[in-house]
């Protein structure tokens, strides 16, 4: 019973902030660090919104804006998903939403080691800060493309040799540490301070994502962290672990006998886990999202937890299938692919829970329960395509090509995205005490939801024709043909549109903060502890004097014979109930 | 007016339907659609991957449309403005265990032709051809083994054309001064590998895609059963240049080949023994123009002036009015962190000493010196 001693806690011990200092800046609140953190991960994504508009506009008119050369064009594509992987994603989704919804969500009074998350921001800042220097030294950012293969990223030829890739690598680094310390505090937090009553099996879903995702980052970042390192003395001090003997620019480089074959492993070691990183934590929220706004319990609870569970672990397996014309022998690209298709089934069972949640549901269509949605569509798209990019042979022809851009944007660009715009028009009112504007809210997810598919169907499209990915100069040729050619253009103008569609949000959140409607504690009729907080938003502490106690799961909605359709998790059971769950005890034990 | 409906159909209707939907018209061989699915190639395993393709694409249409039936069913009915009231049932083991065996069943389904193509993807055994295929910044070498023929193959569009200065030619991007010549209906097997970065070798209409390594051979191979000219690319990000080192493949009758590679051996032999011989000046000056204009010229200018600031000159330069040394060793290696690329392998000795006495006394250098074949040589070997 190890979480009843920190749930105890005095309040003094709770470094309650003082002055607007160490209230709003250098503060150890967890509500607070989850916003520095979230602000920071929409702004630094902004420029990468603006970097892919930039690649589009070459994509679609080649050459007709002079600002854009080949090399700049490599330095806003790397950049892009550089960002919006590491930078935004991870960020937002773990020390974004995991800051803010893990101590609420277990009835804890912030995180074990405040501190420790302090830093974790500020750090996590510096290693922004590092990346985007790298736009205002000599020779710009590195243009070796997100995965950073080397040789080419530490060789003449490419974009940001001299400092771009250094600075890169540098902010990787820091990075990692911000999200380690970070991880350790949510780990710890899940397993030591939660409230009395609240089992793991009865956390909602949302912390069960956050959970895995953070302990996947602690396995997989360190993959990343080594080959960084290594990379840099590569580059440095001329060791040669990922550099063979190669002919540079007419001159035999001084490395020899290092394989770039072993960055790649390294690489998507952490790559692949990665993914999941992201998509995990989106997993839950969505669960919780739809089962709220549905008013019904999540279908198959115990069996959305093992999902999760079974796909952090195969996330581990998989990684090669990034791989596939690497030149790899056969048997490895069996294996691969054996493990890919075998992590479909958890991902199935997955959507197949969510689709029965809703199934006889009483759907309401608030702007949460749009994003969801369609998250659930995207999701599903991009999970299909998967399939075409997990088999070693169809592979052959689709990898590096714009199918995989489209894949991927789909499954992990789009589907995350939705998710977060859901979650924050979900738990605004927590956060600020004022809705969001529903109408404004509408016209944000529709144009953001048919916009995506405006622009990542087509690339399917583009994919099966074989346009080949991360290519300066296109324009009409015998191999691209006309049609592929509009398309392109087409893809910039919806791309263009959801840019600037993304300011309707923005405007909502500035409007809603000063002038929307006064949000009660508990508006959507939530089950999970963080709306049975006794203020709105939360003060420092979280609950006043007294922890919550948890009686029951965190889906009791609809609960027949209630009078409103859900039961908080601190509502003590009713004598039937309490009735009913000793049989089910008794039963279980004969 | 009916290509008026593809024009529209192509540009505007396509890309606004829903995936499943327009990926299925586009699925339908021959027909007016033809042209806008994946190609199913020339060789047998282009086949096989474009018929697993196929089968993957239905599979994938009956889950989406499955899944989402369900789900629009459930947002249209279990709608609160249509008074829905909500059920309560979280859970059955009978539905989850089916949730789980329905996909595995579908995988293994896809499993079995997936295996077959894989083991015959990787089969390089009995090839009849070996090419060994050599990736650089930014070109091909494709390299004979065994007979002797070496040639690099490079992207011959002009800047004009990328930079929107001239119309683009048909062949936009996809056009090379040599390109590899393979006999139809033989097995080739290619070796793959890259003297700097990683690039990718990829021909999608043989089903061909490998990664060039440094330090590494990976191998595939192709048996093309139709002759034609084939057009492919390098699709692994290999610095700024990646987008102009296109590939192309003549696939001829076995009797063309048979007498363009004699063509080929007996070319460098010939020049093989060439390197023995000893040339006049005149000889030498006429053949080092020509090699001047073909590899030279793009930037240091017919006229031998290069473009002041970027590219050095020719004329009275430094190094062409210098020693013979300096001058060759610039020519064999290149020069790191410039454009001046290392010509030591790309061009031949006799090639390599006509230019160099051609840029020695040519516009007005006249230094009088002669360097032959022989000098080359040596001074490759003496390094």
């Amino acid at each position: 019973m190890g979480h009843v001693a920190i749930a105890d806690q005095a309040e003094e011990e709770l470094h309650e902030p003082g002055s607007f200092i160490t209230r709003y800046i250098w503060s150890q609140d967890h509500k607070v660090i989850a916003i520095q953190y979230g602000i920071t991960a929409i702004v630094v994504g902004l420029v990468a919104l603006v970097l892919s508009g930039m690649m589009r506009l070459q994509l679609a008119f080649p050459n007709a804006f002079s600002f854009i050369d080949p090399e700049s064009y490599y330095q806003f594509v790397t950049m892009h998903g550089m960002i919006m992987i590491v930078y935004l994603l991870t960020a937002l989704l773990l020390g974004g939403f995991g800051n803010y919804l893990i101590p609420l969500m277990i009835g804890a009074r912030d995180m074990v080691f405040p501190f420790l998350n302090m830093l974790s921001y500020w750090v996590y800042l510096l290693s922004v800060i590092v990346l985007l220097a790298s736009f205002f030294v000599p020779a710009g950012p590195t243009g070796a493309g997100w995965t950073l293969y080397p040789p080419q990223s530490i060789l003449e030829g490419t974009p940001g040799v001299e400092w771009g890739i250094m600075l890169m690598l540098v902010s990787l680094a820091i990075f990692i540490v911000a999200f380690t310390m970070g991880g350790l505090n949510y780990v710890t937090t899940i397993l030591q301070a939660r409230t009395r009553g609240m089992t793991l099996m009865r956390m909602p879903l949302s912390v069960w994502g956050i959970f895995i995702a953070t302990i996947l980052g602690l396995f997989a970042f360190p993959a990343l962290f080594v080959s960084a390192i290594m990379m840099m003395l590569d580059h440095l001090v001329g060791t040669s672990f990922f550099m063979p003997a190669l002919i540079s620019q007419g001159e035999t480089v001084s490395h020899d006998g290092g394989s770039p074959i072993m960055f790649q492993h390294l690489f998507w070691f952490f790559g692949h886990p990665e993914v999941y990183i992201v998509a995990l934590p989106a997993f839950g929220i969505v669960s919780d999202l739809i089962s709220t706004h549905a008013r019904k319990n999540i279908f198959g609870y115990r069996m959305m937890v093992w999902a999760i569970l079974a796909i952090g672990v195969l996330s581990f397996v998989v990684w090669a299938h990034h791989m596939y014309v690497s030149g790899m022998h056969p048997y490895f690209g069996f294996f691969f692919a054996t493990t890919t298709l075998i992590i479909a089934v958890p991902t199935a069972i997955k959507v197949y829970n969510w689709v029965l949640t809703l199934w006889r549901g009483n759907i309401r269509l608030t702007v949460p329960m749009l994003f969801a949605i369609g998250f659930i569509f995207s999701f599903v798209n991009g999970g299909l395509t998967g399939l075409y990019l997990g088999n070693v042979v169809v592979d052959v022809p689709l990898s590096d090509t714009y199918f995989v851009v489209g894949h991927f944007h789909m499954v992990m660009g789009v589907s995350p995205i939705l998710v977060i715009f859901g979650a924050i028009y979900h738990w605004f009112p927590k956060i600020t005490g004022r809705m969001l504007d529903e109408r404004l809210g509408k016209i944000h997810f529709w144009l953001t939801f048919l916009g995506t598919y405006a622009v990542y169907l087509p690339m399917h499209y583009l994919g099966f024709l074989g346009v080949p990915r991360r290519y300066y100069a296109y324009g009409t040729t015998e191999f691209i043909p006309d049609s592929a050619q509009a398309l392109n253009v087409n893809i910039t103008v919806a791309a263009l549109i959801v840019a600037v569609v993304q300011i309707v949000f923005i405007v909502n959140v500035i409007w809603s903060l000063v002038r929307g409607e006064r949000a009660s504690g508990n508006p959507w009729d939530a089950t999970t502890l963080e709306w049975q907080t006794p203020e709105t938003p939360p003060r420092h502490g979280n609950w006043g004097d007294e922890l919550p106690t948890v009686y029951r799961w965190a889906y009791d909605y609809s609960v027949p014979g209630r009078e409103e359709d859900f039961v908080p998790q601190n509502e003590p059971l009713s004598s039937d109930e309490l009735k009913e769950s000793e049989n089910r005890e008794r039963g279980e034990g004969q | 007016m009916l290509p008026k409906a593809k024009q529209l159909f192509l540009r505007v209707l396509a890309p606004l339907l829903l995936f499943p939907l327009s990926v299925s018209a586009m699925a339908e061989e021959g027909g007016w659609l033809k042209g806008i699915n994946m190609t199913p190639g020339v060789t047998e395993v282009s086949r096989q991957i474009y018929d697993l393709h196929m089968i993957i694409f239905w599979i994938c249409v009956v889950i989406g449309v499955v899944v989402f039936a369900v789900m629009f069913y459930s947002m249209i009915v279990h709608r609160k403005s249509k008074g829905y009231k909500a059920a309560n049932f979280h859970e059955s083991t009978k539905v989850e265990i089916a949730w789980t065996v329905v996909p595995a069943l579908i995988l293994i389904a896809m499993a079995v032709p997936a295996t077959t193509a894989l083991i015959n993807l990787y089969d390089t055994s009995d090839a009849e051809i070996d090419v060994k295929v050599t990736g650089y910044q930014w070109k091909w070498q494709y390299e004979y083994l065994g007979e002797g023929v070496s040639f690099m193959s490079e992207l011959t569009t002009p800047d004009s054309e990328i930079y929107n200065r001239e119309a683009k030619g048909q062949f936009y991007l996809q056009e090379v001064n040599n390109p590899l010549v393979i006999p139809v209906d033989t097995k080739v097997r290619f070796l793959i590998t890259s003297k700097d970065v990683i690039h990718s070798w990829w021909m999608t209409d043989f089903g061909v895609k490998k990664d060039a390594i440094p330090g590494f051979i990976t191998e595939t191979w192709a048996r093309v059963e139709e002759p034609g000219v084939y057009r492919g690319e390098c699709t692994e990000l290999c610095g700024q240049g990646h987008a102009f080192m296109p590939i192309v493949v003549n696939v001829v009758e076995k009797d063309e080949y048979n007498s363009w590679i004699a063509e080929k051996r007996a070319a460098a032999k010939a020049e093989r023994e060439l390197a023995s011989k000893q040339f006049t000046m005149d000889e030498l000056m006429s053949r080092g123009e020509e090699v001047y204009n073909r590899s030279c010229a793009s930037c240091h200018q017919a006229n031998g002036e290069g473009i002041p600031g970027v590219f050095p000159a020719m004329k009275g330069g430094a190094i062409t009015t210098g020693p013979v040394e300096g001058h060759l060793d610039i020519v064999v290696n290149g020069k790191a962190g410039t454009a001046m690329q290392a010509f030591g392998n790309q061009l031949s000795e006799v090639d390599l000493a006509a230019v160099v006495t051609y840029e020695r006394n040519a516009w007005g250098n006249n230094t009088g010196d002669v360097v032959q074949p022989v000098d080359v040589l040596k001074f490759k070997q003496g390094q």
